[in-house]
């Protein structure tokens, strides 16, 4: 059993200079065979291994990640929880994720830092106004906090947004999710990947995935740079390199993997205690505990594996954040970064089955993953457990681009795409 | 941000052009005739590929023409351009 993580624990290890912390997880080499084999070592992907071992009671796992877990773009998102969703499949989705946020820490007795700063969300134009209430009103039908705020009140909530009526895009009114927020992205998947080894989940990094071995119609295992492992059941969390996975196993998906990029700026007194983001300008910002402000950018429109996006997408994000908080203009930015998003037509996620029986994805998350992470891990270990979606993914089927019940998110997920 | 060879007004950068994504996806002829698997197919399903992709891209802020390009998709260096209509490079 494990050490539990607490004051005592502090002040005990205080006394050896800390330097006699346990590791929060093992470095196994791969056994030759897995009950599952989780393919991904980001947040969804342990936290898809921790729910398996968890509520399902499956413990022969493993997580293979070709790099180090929460390298990618578990370590490169901008951190923001929130479930005002417009569509009721999307709403139950992301709401039943930012219930388990709620209480993560406790769970894992491991600091996500989860902070329920709010997420406001600005109106720019008479539909962005109209689209906004709209979304306030389904939200609250489906069960999920949201208040419509006028200009006066947005500039109340976040005194620093200049809402003067002068500038190009006038600050109109906004909607504040107040259980929404930011947690430690990094600390998720440590989080994550030290309660799932704790139950015997063996966590293998530089291990990357070179093949997908299939038997007629059915999985047999995955070919890694460590050799061969065996296994009956296989879900894929490899985000924007789901394709490439998916093109191992013989199979097409309807993603398109493309930059998205992020920066941080100097650090600095607190300054914004919530977090703006802004679907007509394409701009959003919080401020980190370090201090940084943490701005998001768009996507760049183009299919690239690069990990980096062109700099007139961020000069775009830039100049709304100045329009936005002239207080920013001498602020100096200190590291800016892409990650690959995989975006589905529909802007919603996959967490399906396919036709491959022991095959199964998580991916299309797009540019809004990392909010719902404990809910997808959750949702996608009762798929891969019970082989068939639970009623809250069920609607986030593989099966929905033929039959063209899709789950439209575009626009409506409160920042565009 | 990278440099594209506009086959029509030379070399530009990248933020004139506005992507097309992948090339060489034939409309069906009969949409009608297709069941729901092959229209999805067409309508929905991407090679997404990491490496080699022939893409379409539009000059948006110069000739406003449509044309083809070969891109490394892992790094994005370009390998080829060419006009619509014209064969893609086998090589």
């Amino acid at each position: 059993m494990r050490n539990k993580y607490s004051l005592f624990s502090l002040v005990k290890n205080a006394f050896s200079y800390h330097e006699n912390w346990e590791k929060a997880w093992k470095d196994p080499e791969p056994k030759k065979e897995y009950d599952a084999i989780i393919v991904g070592g980001g947040g969804h992907g342990l936290a898809t291994a921790y729910y398996l071992a968890k509520k399902h009671d499956m413990k022969n796992i493993a997580v293979v990640e070709k790099g180090w877990i929460g390298g990618g773009n578990t370590g490169r998102n901008t951190t923001i929880i929130r479930s005002n969703y417009l569509w009721d499949a999307s709403a139950g989705l992301y709401d039943h994720a930012l219930k388990i946020w709620e209480s993560l820490s406790q769970e894992l007795n491991y600091n996500v830092m989860f902070s329920q700063r709010g997420v406001m969300n600005l109106a720019h134009n008479l539909q962005d106004v109209r689209d906004l209430k709209r979304r306030t009103h389904a939200n609250r039908l489906n069960g999920i906090d949201a208040v419509y705020l006028n200009t006066e009140q947005v500039k109340k909530f976040c005194p620093i947004i200049n809402t003067s009526p002068d500038i190009r895009y006038p600050v109109l009114g906004g909607t504040l999710q107040r259980r929404a927020g930011t947690a430690r992205h990094d600390a998720v998947a440590w989080g994550y990947a030290r309660g799932a080894d704790e139950m015997g989940v063996d966590i293998i990094q530089n291990c990357e995935v070179k093949g997908i071995k299939r038997n007629g119609d059915s999985v047999e295992g995955i070919e890694t740079t460590k050799g061969f492992i065996k296994a009956k059941k296989i879900g894929v969390v490899a985000a924007g390199h789901s394709s490439v996975i998916a093109n191992m196993a013989g199979l097409k998906l309807p993603l398109e993997s493309k930059p998205l990029q992020a920066l941080v700026s100097e650090p600095v007194k607190p300054i914004i205690d919530t977090v703006v983001m802004s679907n007509a300008v394409h701009a959003y910002v919080s401020q980190s505990d370090k201090g940084e402000l943490v701005i998001g950018a768009g996507t760049d429109d183009y299919v690239s594996y690069s990990q980096k996006g062109s700099h007139d997408i961020v000069e775009g994000t830039l100049n709304a954040i100045l329009e936005l908080y002239p207080i920013f203009s001498r602020m100096r930015m200190l590291r800016q970064w892409g990650g690959i998003v995989d975006i589905c037509p529909d802007a919603s996620p996959i967490i399906s089955k396919t036709s491959i029986k022991g095959l199964y994805f998580n991916c299309g998350w797009g540019t809004g993953g990392f909010k719902a992470t404990p809910g997808s891990g959750d949702l996608f270990a009762h798929t891969i457990a019970n082989d068939e979606p639970h009623k809250l993914n069920a609607a986030f089927n593989l099966n929905r681009f033929v039959s063209g019940d899709l789950v439209d998110e575009h626009g409506a997920a409160a920042v565009a795409h | 941000m990278f440099l594209i060879e506009c086959p029509y007004c030379g070399e530009r950068e990248q933020s004139e052009f506005k992507a097309g994504g992948e090339a060489h996806i034939i409309r069906p002829k009969q949409p009608t005739e297709l069941s729901d698997d092959q229209w999805a197919e067409y309508l929905f399903m991407r090679k997404n590929i990491k490496g080699m992709q022939f893409e379409r891209w539009v000059h948006t802020h110069g000739c406003r023409k449509w044309f083809n390009v070969v891109r490394d998709t892992s790094n994005d260096i370009i390998k080829a351009v060419y006009k619509m209509g014209e064969k893609p490079p086998t090589k």
